[in-house]
């Protein structure tokens, strides 16, 4: 049995529009000490499927399907049932450190918080496990800025008191929201560089949401690209990087400037990101794919196992063959 | 007439400095000064991009709207095409921006809501060329729409019918339709989508070319600005740290926190990103109100002695193609 197994994960919103699927039939599995990273632009759904698993969703918002914390279905559960298993079992950190901490509470509360409540700790001992824990993250002089406000800290620190208080009761699974979006790229580094070294010392399963593909690279075991609230390409990290086989995958690697690629002109993806409320009938990117046939308009490609590649399961209508000559085109367009 | 050889623009030992009265502070207690740009110096030629980089809070902002006036400088000079604009007056200034041209950061908080894009885009025209006849307007506005990848029929729509790629499109066109010699784009592609980015940066690669534009390119990550400067000047707490051509800044950064910024940005090949064995910056950039003493980096400076705590380091020459402010450099 996994860790955590998503099955069939669904998210739909009820707007005046009409009902709005911002999230269809997510699977995935994960074990200890693994990290899937699940890649996409705005509206693709990305933070809405880890938000539904967390019993997080908005009020006009349902999920349907099952992910299940060691075979119990989170989906499921009653709110006082879950309270028991997120933060505890299963914890978050979110992308605004600074909107995502109670700016009326010092750090110390907001931490020693989570573990009376799980651990059943008296404060003064959850004071010590939360200084001991701020070390872990490498803040300086804990025991002295654990008495501080969230505003005294910058936003690097302020992303490793989220990270520490997430770790708290040593979760077996966190889930990591754009963990570093907002910040810096000298502090990036240091926030990842923290959560590989957290990884091998507790054994953590990380699923890590973003944008960028350069964060996935250095952190992830298996990848999954969303489009549109739809899995484009699913598999381990070295097939999705060295072979992507949808042209979503090859679009998004070419976009991205690099440091290593001699200064072509990027490879562009035309159109905009999807609006929700208006999906098309067939592949959610047949209006941006420059190979997009009138199949591909019109009928949704199933999610199936790569005829090459077992490891990777891919939803396109298109053979490899063509996705790959696509790929080698964009390369060659340096 | 102004030589080939000679820049457009020359902004020397520019500094803006802020006054602020901190938090509670008695109405009398003297306000302290923050020093968001303190002594920065370069050079624009016709048609070339120069790259401003750093992390946030280094300025380069500022150093924008200081360019512009848009904030006033504290002090040092600004010369535009051999003019001298310290202590120009707003007239004088007003004639300068015809040529000189900002696209912002936020592409939806940039446009006007309530304007249409017709009479976004025809604003510039309105303010410079005041007695030109509606037709002729509205013909550059269609031209420029085309250029900028919009089309005609969106031309009386509002701001937030668009997408953040079509409203920095917009905000591109504005810019655009004075044909200015110089644009300041202040972290253009920051607030879009990986896939949006590239069809922007594209388009301004691309309309720089056929209209001949210098670039003032800013940008938080190295990675970025690659692909559109010819030259890189990298900031951190106000202060130069470093001058470069690119292919130079690249290959052989001569500043510690160039080549910090260089080493922290991931790099989405998971073979080359798992081997990397990068140099982390310790702590996080002091506060401007109370700058390290000597060298501004030398707090997070994997390199520091103890001479950097005392010497202020001048930008200097190391060679044809970089310049770097660092003693050890």
């Amino acid at each position: 049995m996994s860790l955590i197994e998503v099955k069939d994960l669904g998210v739909q919103f009820q707007t005046r529009d009409g009902l709005i699927y911002a999230v269809n039939g997510i699977n995935f599995a994960l074990e200890r000490g693994q990290t899937l990273g699940i890649v996409g632009e705005s509206g693709s759904g990305k933070s809405q499927s880890v938000l539904a698993m967390m019993g997080l969703l908005a009020n006009n918002g349902k999920a349907t399907g099952q992910a299940l914390y060691q075979g119990q279905d989170l989906l499921a559960m009653k709110p006082a049932e879950l309270n028991k298993i997120r933060g505890n079992r299963v914890a978050m950190i979110f992308q605004d450190p600074m909107t995502s901490l109670n700016p009326y509470l010092t750090v110390e509360r907001q931490m020693t918080e989570v573990l009376q409540l799980h651990k059943g700790l008296d404060r003064k001992s959850a004071r010590a496990r939360s200084v001991a824990l701020l070390d872990a993250v490498k803040i300086p002089e804990a025991a002295r800025r654990i008495a501080m406000y969230p505003h005294e800290f910058s936003g690097g620190m302020r992303q490793r008191v989220m990270i520490a208080m997430a770790l708290l009761c040593e979760p077996e699974v966190l889930i990591a929201d754009e963990p570093t979006t907002a910040l810096d790229v000298t502090v990036q580094a240091q926030i990842i560089a923290l959560l590989r070294d957290l990884q091998r010392d507790f054994g953590t399963a990380i699923v890590m949401i973003t944008h960028d593909l350069g964060v996935v690279a250095g952190l992830c075991d298996e990848v999954m690209v969303l489009y549109g609230g739809r899995v484009m390409e699913q598999g381990d990290a070295n097939s999705i990087f060295y072979s992507a086989s949808h042209p979503y995958t090859v679009g998004l690697l070419g976009a991205i400037p690099r440091l290593d690629a001699e200064d072509e002109a990027l490879v562009a993806i035309p159109g905009a990101p999807p609006n929700m409320a208006r999906q098309p009938k067939g592949c959610p990117f047949s209006e941006r794919c420059t190979l997009a046939s009138e199949q591909c308009r019109e009928v949704l490609p199933a999610l199936l196992a790569a005829e090459n590649n077992p490891a990777v399961r891919r939803a396109c209508h298109k053979s490899i063959q063509t996705v790959s000559e696509l790929a080698a085109k964009g390369v060659s367009h340096a | 007439m102004l030589e080939a050889a000679q820049p457009i623009l020359s902004v020397r030992d520019l500094k803006v400095h802020f006054k602020v009265k901190a938090g509670g502070a008695w109405p009398w207690s003297p306000a302290r000064t923050l020093k968001a740009v303190d002594g920065v110096s370069f050079d624009i030629h016709a048609g070339e991009t120069l790259g401003v980089v750093g992390e946030s809070g280094c300025g380069k902002s500022t150093l924008a709207r200081a360019v512009l006036n848009l904030i006033p400088a504290t002090a040092g000079s600004i010369v535009w095409m051999g003019q001298e604009m310290t202590g120009a007056s707003s007239q004088a200034w007003l004639a300068v921006r015809k040529d000189i041209q900002m696209i912002f950061q936020d592409p939806l908080a940039s446009l006007d809501p309530r304007m249409t894009i017709a009479q976004i885009i025809a604003e510039p025209l309105r303010t410079h060329h005041a007695g030109m006849p509606d037709d002729e307007v509205m013909k550059r506005v269609k031209a420029m729409m085309g250029r900028v990848g919009l089309t005609a029929q969106q031309i009386n729509r509002y701001p937030h019918e668009f997408s953040g790629g079509q409203c920095q499109r917009i905000g591109i066109a504005r810019a655009l339709i004075l044909e200015p010699k110089l644009i300041i784009c202040d972290e253009p592609v920051s607030a879009l989508d990986v896939s949006i980015q590239a069809q922007i940066i594209n388009l301004l690669k691309e309309l720089q070319k056929s209209m001949g534009l210098a670039l003032i390119f800013i940008a938080h990550d190295l990675a970025v600005v690659k692909h559109i400067s010819d030259r890189i000047l990298v900031m951190y707490l106000g202060h130069e740290m470093e001058v470069a051509q690119k292919k130079a800044l690249y290959a052989t950064p001569r500043h510690p926190y160039t080549q910090a910024l260089l080493w922290a940005i991931p790099i989405p090949d998971p073979a080359l990103e798992r081997k990397k064995v990068i140099q982390l910056l310790h702590g996080d950039l002091p506060s401007p109100m109370a700058p390290p003493s000597g060298c501004v980096f030398r707090t997070r400076c994997p390199l520091a002695i103890e001479r950097c705590a005392q010497e202020v380091p001048e930008l200097r020459r190391l060679n044809e193609q970089s310049e770097a402010a660092c003693l050890l450099a």
